[in-house]
């Protein structure tokens, strides 16, 4: 946890978009021309804040810097930027299962994960080069609360074992980790 | 110098070849069946060659070398778990006749470090031990360099075949049986790989990393450390990582008094991320951020220039 001001973190920015064509998009190049690395989006078009608007929930990485200067272009761009930065930001997890990922039923794997911990799975890729009945993997995204990762983790080790499941948790500490 | 090599396997018999050019002499060699004593120096190639066609390296016993005028003692037998017999025994006599011992054996350090120490301190000999700890690479200096109150934790690749089936299997997108068939045939894995690829060996390592960093305040012992292994690793497993700009890796970790060993995710280009067989250290030091150490981790001349840093050390 040495160098803080290199290392990336998720982010959460809610932003209010008037609901125009291309509106979207013209929200997330700030982000990627600052340097973010976007996670995901959540747009909720059937619901408009009482002013009108559309709420845009973007999740994103980026270094502490850079989410700054995220916000700035953001703010400059006239986006509502509803709020950004510490309250909302999460830290993200990725870790990868192998075993009989399918069979014991990704899903409720998964929901319990969510359950056990209110962390949220926010990418999942699956790769079963000899089929489904055979071993697996997958690769879950989960965002968490920060300070939250070990707690996470924990249960995650817990869930695996009883589905005797292998779990490849990332690295957390050090410079590049 | 002079020195009394114990073990005569890959770094016993290198530390032989490589002493004169350190102008140390060795006095005496032993392997678990036979040894060769003479106080004006042996002739290292005739005993080598003899180790060769006999199967001997000479016509005295082991315990005449142990026995004979030494100034150091080099422990390479091969690393045994529990009692660590019987390196332990080997460098209990050294230090009891008050002479410094330099280790390559892990056992003793990682099994037993209090009892070490304490013969340490009743003797006039020292003991040290680099070459246990990654090869070539100055771990165990370096932490002492900084003064091990200034290291805040320590984590690395620790095991070089572990490391090699990981990277192949990422290379070539194969599963871990297939990549382990062609690291025996290399000779990069050993017939029975369970030491390295269940993490034993990391683990050790990073008991003695432990020892070190703890100074006496606690002593650990491979019952102290949570370890797993990387032969459950599918090949999908780091195509997914692959596919996230990530890659696994066994990592050794020391933090907090835990010490782990298991398969971690770490960024593809993170410096812990070594290819091959190549080791790496990283150390969290109090004052200068992150320090990384890499290089060769095991080999004969790699872990004899480890034992020869030691034994200069002790001059």
């Amino acid at each position: 946890m040495s160098d803080s001001t290199d290392e990336v973190r998720a982010y959460t920015v809610r932003l209010e978009l008037v609901d125009e064509p291309g509106e979207l998009l013209r929200a997330l190049h700030p982000i990627a021309d600052n340097g973010g690395n976007l996670l995901s989006i959540f747009h909720e078009r059937g619901n408009l804040t009482p002013r009108g608007h559309i709420p845009v929930e973007v999740d994103l990485e980026a270094t502490p810097e850079r989410f700054d200067g995220i916000v700035d272009a953001l703010k400059e761009a006239d986006f509502n930027v509803i709020e950004a930065g510490a309250e909302q930001y999460s830290a993200t997890l990725t870790i990868v299962l192998s075993g009989h990922i399918v069979e014991t039923d990704l899903s409720d794997t998964l929901s319990r994960i969510h359950e056990g911990t209110n962390a949220t799975v926010t990418d999942l890729s699956l790769a079963a080069p000899q089929g489904a009945e055979d071993v697996s993997s997958a690769r879950v995204r989960l965002a968490t609360e920060e300070g939250a990762t070990e707690e996470t983790l924990d249960s995650v080790r817990t869930i695996a074992e009883e589905k005797d499941l292998t779990v490849v948790e990332p690295l957390l500490g050090g410079a590049d980790a | 110098m002079k020195l009394a090599i114990v073990g005569a396997g890959a770094v016993g018999t290198s530390v032989a070849e490589l002493a004169s050019t350190y102008d140390h002499t060795v006095t005496a060699i032993a392997d678990s069946k036979s040894a060769a004593v003479d106080p004006a120096g042996i002739d290292i190639a005739a005993t080598l060659s003899n180790k060769k066609s006999d199967g001997v390296v000479g016509a005295r016993s082991p315990a005449d070398a142990l026995e004979s005028d030494y100034d150091v003692l080099v422990e390479a037998t091969p690393t045994t778990l529990g009692d660590a017999q019987p390196g332990f025994g080997h460098v209990r006599t050294a230090l009891e006749r008050d002479r410094h011992v330099v280790l390559a054996n892990k056992g003793p350090v990682a099994e037993r470090f209090g009892e070490l120490s304490e013969l340490a301190a009743a003797s006039e000999g020292s003991i040290r031990f680099e070459a246990t700890v990654g090869g070539a690479i100055p771990v165990l200096s370096t932490i002492e360099d900084f003064g091990p109150n200034h290291i805040t934790a320590a984590r690395g690749v620790l095991n070089g075949t572990a490391n090699f089936i990981l990277t192949r299997m990422a290379a070539e997108g194969l599963d871990y049986d297939h990549v382990l068939a062609e690291a025996q045939d290399l000779g990069v894995a050993e017939a029975d790989p369970t030491f390295d690829v269940e993490g034993t060996d990391a683990a050790l390592k990073c008991v003695i990393i432990a020892n070190v960093l703890a100074q006496g305040e606690t002593t650990y012992t491979l019952e102290d450390a949570t370890v797993e292994g990387i032969s459950e690793i599918p090949g999908s497993a780091l195509e997914l990582a692959s596919e996230d700009g990530r890659t696994i890796r066994l990592i050794g970790e020391v933090a907090g008094g835990d010490v782990r060993v298991s398969p971690r995710l770490v960024p593809e280009n993170a410096a812990l991320a070594v290819s091959g067989t190549r080791n790496i250290v990283q150390l969290d030091t109090e004052h200068a951020g992150v320090l990384n150490v890499s290089g060769r981790g095991a080999g004969g001349p790699e872990t004899a220039t480890a034992v020869l840093a030691d034994v200069g050390r002790l001059e």
